[in-house]
């Protein structure tokens, strides 16, 4: 009787590669964890956190409503750091535009210089954090709004640019292209093509980066650059519980209005 | 003969709705300018200040690399451990607010409620609060990052939970699956990826924040821009905005370049 022949089945391929990439996974994050807890200094709770965490406590819980009305309280403080949002996305936004359309790639003339390097600068200038940005400002203008507005005007470019980029790439050529064909000049290709398309978009991130504009601008006080950021820390530093509850609960009502009502915008717009 | 149809231009859609809304900006912009004291004759007459400043900034100050080196090391921990903290926390977050995992408006509703709190409250403020609690030194930083990851990816996740696919869920239910079950084999293989790639995206906005939060006394590189600027010790404050650069440069290219694998 003639032998059956034997089948055997290969084992999947890339398997072991794929284990072997698992592994060194793991190990990588395990070599970066030990890394970081070895570096944390002790960890004591001392004693007077508990009472601390009850103070804090209690004043949000009975804020010092007294402050509301205030001469400079919280009322001037919110509408300040509300001011210093909306002028400094406004800045933004127009010094964005031009940023916009540099960092996009395109299809004729990308390069280096075109689309590149309007990138890199775009990412230089995120690096930035809207405080230490805040700080040299204060000592060009002196400390006060102004400084803040500069500031958040120049770190929001940043992340605009970089979506305004991404909203000049996904435009439709058709039109732009029916504009050339016609004989347009280029200021009426922007005008008719490109602005109608992009035009949405930009307004739509504009609004998505005024509310973060508004949570950057009430932490501005805090280095002097205007805003309730400043009653805040010296509330935090004088330990005036009641006070920071207020001010805490400020903050919160005004972020979460300025949310909603710019997420409804944002749904009507786009 | 019939009189051939009489043509008339349809007038325009009216405007005043464009005017009204561009009157209500400028409105806004004219009110804050007032209210923030802005100048713009001040930029321009202080121009020369501007300019001395960032020329004090040069040349940046290579020596004391060195001595920055133990503080970025110790903000990018800062960062490593509240984001890793933040995800665990995240994770029965994200099961309580997806509403395709978790069917029980009244939990649902109330655990998102509380999750759009936690993301009101900048994280130099939560550092600051912290600080008061725990004292100086990095474990107020950790905590801010931790409360502060959690909003960012409990949110970005709960919102891709809710929009996988059901096929599943529907099957794993029909088999009989208990909830653990029906959790780890339907909605864990489908959110990991999405899950994964937040979290890195957070680390990189976490680097960032770890790096200010020393302004409030949260350990890391901050503490050294505030001491730096206060003594007016522009070279320096420029090695450390180099540093804070490179630092923040490279971290993002490799996250990227992880999360591009990911999706």
């Amino acid at each position: 009787m003639s032998q059956l022949p034997t089948h055997t089945v290969d084992k999947p391929k890339g398997r072991g590669k794929k284990v072997f990439n698992r592994v060194l996974i793991l190990v990588i994050l395990a070599a970066i964890y030990v890394w970081a807890f070895a570096g944390v200094e002790e960890f004591e709770i001392k004693e007077t956190a508990g009472q601390i965490s009850k103070a804090i406590f209690d004043g949000i819980i009975h804020p010092d409503w007294a402050f509301v009305n205030e001469e400079e309280g919280l009322i001037f403080g919110l509408i300040d750091t509300l001011a210093i949002s909306i002028l400094g996305t406004f800045i933004s936004a127009i010094l964005t535009i031009p940023f916009g359309f540099w960092a996009a790639s395109r299809r004729d003339k990308s390069g280096f210089f075109v689309t590149g390097l309007g990138r890199f600068v775009l990412s230089f200038i995120r690096v930035f954090p809207e405080v230490v940005l805040a700080i040299i400002f204060i000592k060009a203008v002196g400390p006060g709004s102004f400084a803040g507005v500069l500031a958040l005007g120049l770190h929001s470019i940043g992340m605009l640019g970089k979506l305004f980029a991404e909203e000049v790439e996904a435009i439709d050529h058709g039109p732009r292209e029916a504009l050339i064909a016609t004989g347009a000049n280029r200021i009426q290709v922007l005008v008719y093509s490109v602005l109608p398309q992009v035009l949405p978009g930009f307004i739509s991130y504009t609004l998505y980066r005024f509310e973060l504009n508004v949570r950057g601008a009430s932490i501005l006080g805090i280095i002097g650059a205007g805003g309730i950021g400043a009653p805040l820390i010296f509330a935090l530093t004088s330990r005036n519980w009641p006070r920071v509850g207020v001010i805490l609960l400020g903050i919160i009502v005004l972020v979460s209005a300025i949310d909603l009502i710019s997420g409804y915008l944002r749904k009507k717009i786009v | 003969m019939s009189q051939p149809p009489k043509k008339t231009i349809p007038k325009p859609p009216t405007r005043i709705k464009h005017y009204l809304t561009a009157a209500i900006v400028l409105a806004l912009l004219v009110l804050s300018y007032i209210q923030t004291g802005s100048s713009f004759m001040d930029l321009i007459t202080n121009r020369d200040q501007m300019a001395s400043l960032v020329i004090d900034m040069f040349p940046p100050d290579w020596a004391y690399f060195e001595n920055i080196i133990e503080p970025m090391l110790e903000t990018i921990r800062m960062a490593v451990i509240g984001t890793t903290f933040g995800a665990i926390i995240s994770v029965p977050v994200i099961l309580l607010c997806a509403n395709n995992v978790n069917r029980i408006p009244w939990i649902s509703y109330p655990a998102r409620f509380v999750l759009n709190l936690i993301r009101t409250v900048p994280e130099l403020l939560l550092a600051a609060i912290f600080v008061a609690i725990f004292g100086l030194g990095m474990i107020p930083g950790i905590f801010a990052l931790t409360i502060f990851s959690v909003g960012i990816i409990a949110k970005l996740t709960y919102e891709s939970v809710e929009g996988i696919d059901k096929g599943p869920m529907e099957a794993m239910t029909a088999v009989g699956a208990n909830k653990v079950q029906w959790i780890t084999f339907a909605i864990i293989p489908q959110a990991a990826a999405y899950f994964v790639s937040y979290v890195l995206y957070t680390f990189e906005v976490n680097i960032r924040a770890a790096a200010i939060l020393g302004l409030v006394g949260a350990g890391g590189i901050g503490l050294y821009y505030d001491s730096n600027l206060g003594f007016l010790n522009y070279p320096r404050v420029n090695t450390l905005i180099i540093a804070t650069l490179a630092v923040v440069l490279i971290i993002d290219f490799v996250s990227n370049k992880l999360r591009e694998k990911l999706l």
